[in-house]
């Protein structure tokens, strides 16, 4: 009777087969179908550690060191690996609100599920051995280590910048950038950020299921290395910059010194200013705030972002232009007839008629009417405004108008207007010298910065040409220069006419008459001209420009005071305790220097 | 009556080649869960990979020593052997050392036994002794609770020791039955009792019990020869709505959390990756990132760095499809059709009635393990901690099968020599 049930075999073996073949396509489905397991296979076991190559030093000119990387760590987290914990431990560990906490994972969250998140950035070295003890209780998150930047002497905060984490837009213009990366943001850090940043390294490590490592991924094969940042060497003289810092206290206005022979910039001070370890870590937020809101606008680089009429300052430039147009002689005279004198009075008491000479030295408004209508009224061209484009081209060539473009970021352009600009306020033929005669004296629609002013006192030093100005001279090594910074640019302005603006602006503190023979320094010839630019907000804001030694010169400046009324009081005896410093290293005039150091000219204060 | 020349000649070889594919196949995957670069050596017999192979050599010495004892000593001492084993189970009970929450194991020195594994090959001895009975009739229903007596009784006793998976094992030997005569209807019945327990779970008991009623009225209504009978119809019902409070009554009450958990987890009713759901997820995972060829031999990374649990024993599955691909877990998918296939026709060629029910217990046992085992690793049984025959790590494992199987190949090399 066996033999009856015989054909069920067929029935037990079918079972057997149809079993067979559910695991075949179910085993066809996950694993040739779908490779959404591939994936969560990479990310179970490897984990991309970024290797933060070190950020460029920034030196000075003397080899001074000014920024270097300290070690901080990051508390990074991937959100999936996250798993059941004490949180109320984990936010008293980091100091932060549980609402923070949940706040931040969200965050990361949204990021990626499977990418590593900075949690916390930039803790410092000794918060880090006590995290460290505890982080095994917290799964998904781990410590990277990462750097801050250091600044040993606490000044040139505008020039040298600061770094900040990568921001969306930043990530999109450049793929280098992941979440949580470092960037400049400004200055230097800004402007020399593909140089400063090295190169990111990964490396592969495989990790179990406990998030620790198990050592790296077929022996390193996927790593790739990281390359230190190079650095910068920069032109800042870190004395006297520290110098024009003190001497700035308590003033709102800057100082711009420059090595004529080669563009660099020596001293770069923009006041009021902050101490740039302010802006780094944790507190950078916090303190960003502060800063942005405070009244004075400390964040605020006035050197090359504020644009200020140039004032008597100018009447050099008109000088130059008046001269190399063949309209001016050295010995050509006017009148001046002071305060009564039309279209433009004058200010000042002295002689008159005058010659050129007298007249820079005394800052005669008449004067440089009267040179600035033969400028535009010459017969050399057939109207006003071929003869202002002429005018024109020339105060450009000097760097007035437009943007050096090196290595300063925010640069302004400053005014120098165009004939178009006329023709649309005036209409075309309907304006001449008369209608522009504010541009004699640098008032009116004229503005320039600084930057440019500082300048203005090189191509003077050098006599006709200049180096575009800039702070940092080689990139690497001390012998990579940077060619781009090394090319001269010459003025439309022949060497010949700078005779004598030279003898005039010597005057100015050697004669008996100088408006800057208080701030006189034996022993060294140093060429100058005051400026004072009508404030429509308060006092007047006091300008000076010099360069020195007259026939060697080493350093060439503009300094800017706001509120301070006359150029001489307060702009030249900084401008020459400056040329002293960076001279002789050592200040023979203590009277003058307590007066600047204690002189407190902030409205309000 | 045929002269045998050597004990070997009538052996099945294509089950032993079979048999030692499949443990090899088991060995080198062991290495490779377990594989670390301090015991790079597959001899190391402080890894399980090394252990393994201890169990694979006493392994192979057991199955010759069987094919050297008289083969009708297994028919004569079968009920012995039941009873040896039910004392054992009984005995681990009260003496057995307790391991992950089961307690099923004899702890001998620096060595584990589990008696459940044994319990199997005895189990299907017994049963095999009592339904060869010349005169035996499977249509009676004494004779049904006897069979279910042998089959349920060790099959408690495991239940007792809190290891499920094994014993759920015993109720594959319903195809013993069904291939020696039991109703069809029987297979069915527990089919439709399998699916009402699905359903139970799956959807609220009383929209089920409404469901039931809509069928139980259809068929009164479609069918007119069934109306007289209307209170099977009632009856049916109500047993069936009975059963399906009881199902949940017994989810809730009776069953472990982590074997409810387990369930509710594979039914989708759960989605619990770090808890129950995990091991079935990483387990998927691992399968699914082999791809089509797999990622190669020590290359996997799942089940290495521990991401899959019991990655040697019970989920050595995943370490196949991690690094052998859809190739290799389809080669070993065939392996075991061929094995159990084989083992049919051979049942079903022997003269004895003895060794063909010994043969189909051996073949449903196995089939048992690979569906179960199998389909836990790919997500589609629940986690029942079972291992997969020949290959997963473990001597008690081994050796239960290799008893297990060597006994049925004994039988059948001396199959023509019975009239």
């Amino acid at each position: 009777m066996n033999g009856s049930f015989t054909e069920r075999k067929y029935i037990i073996i079918g079972i057997f087969l149809l079993v067979g073949i559910i695991f075949v396509f179910r085993l066809f489905y996950l694993q040739v179908l779908d490779t959404t397991y591939m994936l969560s296979a990479e990310n179970n076991v490897l984990r991309k550690v970024t290797m933060y190559p070190n950020r460029g030093l920034i030196y000075d000119r003397n080899h001074k060191l000014m920024v270097y990387d300290e070690a901080a760590y990051d508390l990074m987290v991937i959100p999936r690996q996250v798993d059941v914990m004490d949180t109320a431990e984990f936010c008293s560990l980091l100091n932060i609100t549980d609402s923070t906490f949940r706040a931040k994972l969200r965050k990361a969250k949204k990021y990626s599920q499977y990418k590593p998140t900075t949690f916390v950035s930039q803790i410092s070295k000794e918060e880090f051995g006590y995290i460290e003890e505890k982080l095994y209780k917290f799964p998904g998150f781990y410590v990277q280590s990462r750097s801050l930047r250091k600044y040993p002497y606490p000044v040139a905060a505008h020039l040298l910048g600061y770094i900040g984490e990568v921001n969306n837009l930043e990530m999109e213009a450049d793929s280098y950038y992941t979440m949580g990366d470092y960037i400049g943001k400004s200055g230097l850090e800004k402007f020399y950020e593909p140089e400063l940043r090295g190169k990111k390294g990964i490396e592969v490590v495989m990790v179990d299921v406990h998030n620790r490592e198990q050592g790296s991924y077929r022996g390193g094969r996927y790593d790739t290395l990281s390359e230190p940042g190079k650095n910068l060497y920069m032109s800042l003289d870190a004395d006297l910059q520290i110098y024009g810092e003190q001497l700035m206290v308590n003033k709102i206005g800057s100082i711009v010194a420059i090595d004529p022979s080669s563009g660099e910039i020596l001293a770069f001070v923009s006041s009021p200013t902050y101490d740039p370890n302010l802006l780094v870590g944790r507190v950078r937020s916090e303190n960003y705030l502060a800063l942005s809101l405070d009244s004075l606008k400390p964040l605020l680089n006035r050197a090359i972002m504020g644009t200020y009429p140039p004032g008597s300052t100018f009447k050099i430039v008109n000088a130059l232009v008046g001269l190399q147009e063949g309209v001016l002689g050295e010995y050509t005279s006017y009148y001046c007839y002071g305060p009564a004198t039309t279209p433009i009075r004058c200010t000042h008491n002295h002689v008159s008629p005058l010659e050129l000479q007298e007249a820079i030295e005394q800052s005669c408004n008449p004067y440089f009417w009267n040179v600035f209508r033969s400028i535009i009224n010459n017969n050399k061209y057939q109207d006003s405004e071929q003869a202002f484009n002429a005018w024109r081209s020339k105060v450009t060539s000097i760097g007035f108008g437009q943007k050096f473009n090196t290595d300063i970021p925010f640069e302004v352009n400053g005014n120098i207007p165009t004939s178009d600009y006329y023709n649309q306020v005036y209409q075309k033929g309907h304006w001449n010298a008369l209608t522009i005669r504010s541009l004699a004296i640098g008032q009116g629609e004229i503005l320039v910065t600084p930057l440019q002013l500082a300048n203005l006192a090189v191509v003077i030093a050098n006599k006709g040409f200049y180096y575009p100005p800039h702070l940092v001279s080689a990139i690497g090594n001390e012998n990579n220069l940077i060619e781009e910074f090394n090319t001269r640019k010459e003025t439309s302005i022949d060497p010949k006419q700078f005779r004598v603006v030279r003898e005039a602006m010597l005057e100015v503190f050697e004669g008996d008459h100088g408006t800057a023979r208080w701030a006189r320094l034996p022993g060294v010839q140093i060429c100058g001209k005051t400026g004072t630019v009508q404030n429509p907000h308060g006092k007047d804001h006091s300008l000076f420009i010099a360069f020195a030694p007259k026939d060697d010169p080493k350093i060439a400046m503009s300094v800017i005071v706001e509120n301070s009324g006359y150029g001489s009081t307060w702009a030249a005896p900084i401008a020459s305790l400056m040329i002293e410093k960076y001279l002789n290293d050592t200040i023979s005039r203590p009277l003058i220097e307590k007066r600047i150091l204690e002189g407190n000219l902030i409205p309000g204060k | 009556m045929r002269e045998r020349k050597s004990i070997y000649q009538n052996i099945d070889w294509i089950t032993v080649l079979l048999y030692l594919v499949l443990v090899l196949i088991g060995w080198v995957n062991i290495y490779a869960a377990v594989y670390n670069e301090n015991h790079s050596s597959i001899l190391d017999m402080s890894q399980n990979y090394g252990k393994q192979l201890i169990w694979i050599g006493t392994s192979v010495f057991l199955a010759m020593v069987i094919l050297l004892i008289d083969a009708k000593f297994f028919s004569t001492f079968a009920n012995i052997f039941y009873l040896i084993i039910i004392f054992m189970l009984v005995a681990v009970l009260l003496f057995g050392k307790e391991i992950a929450g089961s307690k099923s194991w004899f702890q001998i020195g620096g060595f584990s036994l589990q008696p459940a594994e044994f319990a199997k090959f005895g189990t299907s001895l017994a049963l095999a002794r009592y339904l060869s009975k010349l005169d035996l009739n499977i249509q009676k229903l004494g004779t049904r609770i006897t069979a279910a007596v042998i089959i349920i009784f060790p099959a408690a006793l495991i239940l007792l020791q809190h290891d499920t998976g094994s014993a759920l094992v015993f109720s594959a030997l319903i195809l013993v039955l069904f291939r020696e005569g039991l109703s069809g209807n029987l297979l069915l019945f527990g089919l439709f009792v399998a699916l009402l327990f699905l359903l139970a779970l799956l959807i609220n008991k009383f929209m089920l019990i409404g469901l039931l009623a809509v069928n139980a009225a259809l068929i009164f209504f479609l069918y007119k020869n069934i109306r007289k009978k209307w209170f099977w119809v009632a009856g049916v019902f109500l047993i069936a709505s009975a059963y399906v409070f009881s199902v949940d009554y017994a989810f809730e009450n009776v069953l472990e959390p982590h074997q409810k958990k387990r369930i509710n987890v594979l039914l989708g009713k759960e989605t619990d990756l770090r808890g129950a759901g995990y091991n079935v997820n990483q387990s998927k995972i691992a399968i699914g990132s082999g791809g089509f060829i797999g990622k190669g031999f020590l290359k996997g990374t799942q089940t290495k760095f521990d991401f899959v649990p019991e990655q040697s024993t019970d989920f050595i599955f995943c370490t196949i499809g991690e690094e052998w691909g859809f190739v290799g877990s389809f080669i070993v998918i065939v392996l075991f059709l061929a094995l159990l296939s084989r083992l049919i026709i051979i049942a079903e060629r022997q003269r004895s009635k003895f060794s063909r029910i010994y043969g189909y217990g051996v073949a449903s046992i196995i089939f048992f393990h690979f569906a179960i085992n199998i389909g836990m690793t790919i997500g589609l049984f629940p986690v029942i901690g079972i291992p997969l025959p020949f290959i997963s790590y473990g001597g008690s494992s081994l050796w239960g099968f290799t008893i297990l199987l060597f006994i049925f190949i004994k039988q059948d090399s001396v199959r023509l020599e019975l009239l």
